[in-house]
């Protein structure tokens, strides 16, 4: 259903048109473009996503592995690092979007600015090695290869899998957190905000009573907004640290075009960046009180 | 009448009374006023455009020259030393900029040519037009962009030119979104109204009455695309799926020499060397970012103090 | 509820500095002003935009606005010295002792939650009563306050209410306390005018109920007449002049005061003329695929002569406008103009047509591309319409600057660098210089300060003398009206209630609305308003 002939690159330029042809058929290459794609998406829903090319071979043995298979393990790993971070890093970001937002202009508001400022201009496996540099090299306390193995118990998984996770949050917090100030201190310049200081309710209650009844719907955008980092984290950081999870998967698929892995992986991605959009949508929604409340 | 009101004259009504000055007096006045980050960005800029565009002259070595022999340390003839192939990583560096810069630079321009007209276009036209290339962006915005151009990059092979293409395809989905945002601000203002009631051609409204109104939001974005955009080729090349060697790069350099860091213990220097061509990048992007910021102050009149 | 004798000293502010934050340092915008407050007195501070009244209000509480700092001088409210009590201290007499009703109560309001908690809010949070109690005092304010359906109204959310409707429960939220003071901070210039009255009504028998002291802080003379017994006039952070509103409105003493009442002093003999410019007939509009906002509309503008379309917001007025321009083409009906039909969308007319037909808006900041210059703006429609280039335009921009009371000087200047009535005037001579029969102004004067909005009246009535042009008044304001138009036509919900020569219009009897938007025009008196609600109560 795509273009870039994979029996081509794969069997070399000098390779007979017959071979080719031969190698397309295995494939099901030879089949009217809508056909796979309907073939595809209705393997999708049932959850499969197809054969893998590499490991194939056109003359006879199938070594190859269906992408369900590569995937399975992978997918478990890598929703345990992004749960991970996400954890530490969802919380700790709106904790220091929300008290900068509050003490803006001041020291603390600044440092913090100049810091996050600085870690979003990074690029993600820069921030990687720097860690492995200390933590790893330098001071030997975690280990540079995040090699989880299914069999690892919950603890050494999570020992293995501190590095990455601390890249990861630290990448993600920036980005969060800038946004949350945004959005914190837009909401604080509305003027139902200084009405209820003039009342005289104390800067907690102002926050809590009046600021965060009316926050929730732009603070889900963000989280929803910077988990795409996160997504995008997770595929860089997992090349750096080789622990095996869908973004490496991913890149090595691309590096050796092996088109169905690639695709299983864009779908796993793209669904999750989707459906995080959706509930921060539908948050946004159900806490509106013109929708909550209609005339 | 009065005595006052009758000497009230239009013209000596207090407006906002400012010292005439030439455009090129302001600029400079402005840019004496520049906060030290940005000075500091503008000076890291400038030396970087000077780099990549004298390379070849400042390069003690040939951009593929691997005569040397491998992982060198710090020494006289080789500042930096050399890589795992023998090649000199001051020179490599040095090249690394002018084709990271340059290839990024190419790819934002490339993004803002294609957003800008596409979201002028929707901004005027408003009606069927608008909502397809709307309702297109959204759904190449779905998905996370990096991802998006794994995709690409897997069907339509690793080379520098589907790169650029890919990248400035889907950056500028961001670019459309913003032109398209603030020329609706501008639209809807009056004057456009006026030109519109006085008879004016399309063209002309979207030269004279719009696009000077929307440049300077435009310009800030173009620094933090061009960030954006640096930053994921880096990281695709650390993937290796972006610039394909011997072509020398920043991300690529980082991923080849990775391995150096677990030295570091031995000898520190050169377990740092995987990280020189990282910093290359960070120094770029963050002063790229202190002038923008900079810029965005001074145009939005908007600050957020108190 | 007072146990302190009225009379007493309540707020006491001595040489008041307040500096605000623009421009990357810090100026001052309140310059040392003295304002004493009695117990259960209202004082009116009045000025216009940018005179420093609404900051000097907040100061009384010892709040400092964003991007503001109390700079020197003391304010000593019931004993206690503001001036440099920590937040804190200061929080306990907020919401109790001294209240505070904003200008935009739907702003205002938080649209989380129902009225009657934020309404309550206050009172329990410094522990002046019960739940209960508070939600039972608060339904009798809300009935005190005249709000329809008292009981329950307070249970709904703020976008649930309409605007006049909150701006009288925000006063109610400020009563809710028994403060000593509140501060209006122009509560009723959101509104429509006869809205305004039934506000004004309610805020002044609360506070005349509970023996409250106010400071009303507003932009309109004829408003705090009614509300107030002593006004202070404020202008660029300065005191002008302080007095009893009786003895202020008989015999102001400083010439600012007497600017603030210049539009009124305008008058102008009405004519009118057989010979029409434009003919609007049987016209009926709609945006998009909507209900019609416009029912089959009919009115004529004399040559030479000018006709005030007169309505309240939504009215339909400004619609006319658009229908009349081309910009909302019509469903029905044609517009002739000089007797012959104009087609109804914008890009059927003619350059000719388009020429003779130029507009006027009503915020001239918008109206004028920020970015080009004076001589730019002017030059373009000489260029377009008649061709001028070189010295002929420069000489022609030139002439028509001096037409409009300006000079040369102004030839490179941008819009930014310009005030209000420059701006507006310069908006005024892009309309001329294309030499236009007809022009529309769509509310030309309402962003303007009084002594501005009579320069500019005055121009447009000396240009109409010299140059013969007609005009379409688009107004809400009956003071404008009677400045300028020769005809009115009455506006509401998109149909003509009356039309006819301006003192026909103004002359009894009256149909039911143009009877009640008249009377609800604010005068000059202070009895004017007591007056008319008992004119009102025996009908």
């Amino acid at each position: 259903m795509l273009p870039g002939d994979f029996g081509q690159a794969i069997l070399g330029q000098r390779a007979l048109p017959e071979t080719v042809a031969a190698f397309r058929k295995e494939l099901g290459l030879d089949q009217p473009a809508y056909i796979r794609y309907l073939d595809w998406v209705g393997g999708i829903l049932t959850g499969d996503f197809g054969q893998s090319f590499s490991g194939r071979n056109s003359s006879g043995m199938d070594r190859s592995r269906t992408v369900m298979d590569l995937l399975d393990q992978r997918l478990k790993n890598t929703l345990f690092l992004a749960t991970m971070t996400a954890l530490v890093a969802v919380p700790l970001s709106l904790f220091l979007g929300i008290t900068a937002a509050l003490y803006r202009n001041s020291l603390y508001d600044r440092v913090i600015n100049a810091t996050t400022l600085t870690t979003i201009s990074t690029p993600e496996f820069f921030v990687a090695y720097i860690l492995i540099l200390f933590f790893s090299s330098l001071w030997g306390i975690f280990p540079s290869l995040a090699n989880v193995d299914p069999r690892d118990t919950f603890d050494e998984r999570l020992y293995k899998t501190i590095l990455p996770a601390l890249t990861l949050t630290l990448v993600i917090v920036a980005h969060m957190m800038r946004m949350t100030r945004a959005a914190i201190i837009n909401l604080l310049a509305s003027p139902y905000i200084e009405q209820a200081r003039l009342k005289g309710i104390s800067s907690a209650q102002v926050i809590l009573r009046h600021a965060l009844p009316n926050a929730w719907a732009p603070i889900a955008t963000v989280i929803a907004f910077n988990l795409a980092y996160l997504v995008v984290g997770v595929v860089v950081v997992e090349v750096v640290f080789v622990y095996p999870g869908v973004g490496q998967l991913m890149v090595d698929a691309v590096r050796t075009r092996d088109i169905p892995v690639v695709q299983a992986c864009a779908v796993i991605f793209a669904g999750t960046y989707i459906i995080l959009n959706l509930i921060a949508d539908i948050i946004g929604i159900i806490t509106n009180p013109r929708l909550l409340h209609p005339r | 009448m009065t005595k006052e009101t009758n000497t009230y004259s239009a013209s000596g009504e207090v407006g906002s009374i400012r010292q005439r000055r030439t455009r090129w007096e302001r600029s400079w006045l402005t840019l004496k006023k520049a906060p030290p980050t940005a000075i500091f960005g503008m000076i890291v800029i400038l030396i970087y455009a000077l780099v990549s565009i004298f390379a070849p002259l400042l390069a003690p070595f040939g951009e593929a020259d691997s005569q040397f022999s491998a992982y060198q340390g710090f020494n006289k003839t080789h500042l930096l030393g050399t890589d795992q192939i023998g090649r000199d990583i001051l020179t490599r560096l040095i090249y690394g900029a002018r084709n990271t810069i340059g290839i990024a630079l190419i790819t934002t321009i490339l993004s803002f040519v294609i957003g800008m007209s596409l979201g002028l276009i929707a901004a005027i036209n408003r009606s069927y037009l608008d909502q397809a290339l709307s309702r297109g962006v959204d759904v190449l915005m779905a998905i996370p962009s990096l991802i998006f151009a794994l995709m690409l990059l897997s069907i339509f092979g690793s080379s520098t030119l589907s790169l650029i293409c890919i990248m400035a395809v889907l950056d500028s989905t961001r670019v459309f979104r913003l032109t398209r945002a603030v020329s609706m601000n501008v639209v809807v203002m009056d004057y456009v109204e006026a030109a519109a009631l006085r008879g004016e051609k399309l063209a002309w409204i979207m030269r004279r009455e719009i696009l000077p109104n929307i440049w300077p939001p435009l310009v800030a974005e173009f620094g933090l695309r061009f960030c954006f955009v640096f930053l994921a080729i880096a990281a695709l090349s650390f993937l290796g799926v972006g610039i394909q060697p011997p072509t020398a790069d920043w991300g690529t350099m980082v991923r080849e020499m990775a391995a150096l860091i677990q030295f570091a213990k031995y000898d520190i220097l050169k377990g740092i060397t995987p990280l020189l061509p990282a910093a290359c990048i960070a120094l770029l992007t963050v002063s790229v970012n202190f002038v923008v910021d900079w810029f965005l102050h001074l145009t939005s009149g908007i600050r957020d103090e108190q | 509820m007072n146990n302190k004798q009225k009379g007493d000293i309540l707020l006491e502010m001595k040489d008041v500095v307040i500096d605000g934050f623009s421009d990357d340092r810090w100026h001052e915008i309140i310059k040392g002003i003295d304002l004493t407050i009695r117990r259960g007195e209202v004082i009116g501070l009045i000025g216009e935009s940018g005179a420093g009244k609404s900051t000097l209000g907040k100061a009384a509480m010892g709040f400092a606005q964003p991007g503001c700092r109390l700079t020197s001088g003391s304010i000593i409210f019931d004993s206690q010295e503001l001036m440099t009590q920590p937040e804190k201290q200061k929080r306990k007499l907020w919401g109790s002792k001294i209240a505070y009703v904003a200008q935009s109560a739907a702003a205002s309001f938080n649209p989380a939650h129902r009225l009657i908690d934020q309404t309550t809010e206050s009172g329990i949070r410094h522990g002046l009563m019960t739940k209960q109690d508070a939600q039972a005092d608060a339904i009798e304010l809300y009935r005190a306050m005249q709000l329809p359906e008292a009981d329950t109204i307070g249970f709904r959310y703020p976008h649930q209410v309409s605007g006049g409707q909150l701006q009288r429960a925000m006063t109610a939220m400020a009563m809710t306390s028994r403060p000593e003071l509140i501060i209006f901070d122009e509560p009723t210039t959101a509104l429509d005018v006869t809205t305004q009255v039934e506000v004004l009504a309610s805020m002044r028998d609360a506070v005349a109920k509970f023996n409250t002291a106010a400071i009303y802080i507003t932009h309109d003379l004829a408003v705090v007449a009614q509300m107030a017994d002593r006004i202070m006039v404020l202008r660029y952070g300065e005191t002008m002049e302080e007095a009893e509103t009786t003895k202020m409105l008989k015999n102001p003493s400083h010439e600012y005061t007497k600017s603030l009442w210049s539009v009124r002093s305008i008058e102008k003999k009405a004519t009118t003329s057989t010979d029409k410019i434009l003919e609007v007939n049987n016209v009926s509009a709609a945006y998009g695929k909507n209900l019609n906002v416009l029912h089959d509309i009919k009115i004529s503008v004399p040559r030479r002569k000018t006709v005030a379309l007169v309505g309240e917001s939504g009215s339909g007025k400004s619609t006319i406008a658009r229908v009349v321009t081309g910009l909302l083409p019509a469903n029905a009906g044609e517009v002739l103009f000089n007797g012959e039909p104009l087609p109804a969308a914008l890009s059927g007319r003619s350059t000719k047509q388009l020429q003779k037909i130029q507009m006027i808006y009503q915020m001239a900041d918008t109206a004028m591309n920020p970015r080009h210059t004076v001589g730019e703006i002017i030059g373009r429609p000489l260029e377009f319409y008649l061709g001028l280039k070189g010295e002929a335009k420069e000489t022609r921009i030139i002439e028509l600057l001096e037409m409009i009371e300006l000079d040369e000087s102004f030839f490179d200047r941008l819009p930014g660098e310009l005030s209000g009535g420059q701006k507006q005037r310069i908006c005024i001579a892009r309309a001329l210089a294309a030499e236009p029969e007809l022009i529309i102004c769509d509310e030309v004067t309402s962003a303007l300060d009084q002594i501005v909005q009579e320069g500019i009246l005055k121009l447009l009535l000396k240009l109409q003398n010299d140059l013969g042009v007609s005009y379409i008044f688009i107004t809400h304001d009956i003071a404008t009206v009677r400045a300028i138009s020769d005809e009115i036509v009455v506006m509401l919900e998109g149909k003509v209630i009356e039309q006819g020569m301006k003192d026909e219009i103004f002359s009894p009897p009256h149909p039911e609305y143009t009877e009640l938007l008249l009377s609800s025009v604010p005068e000059m008196d202070p009895n004017w308003l007591t007056e008319l609600l008992k004119k009102r109560a025996t009908g």
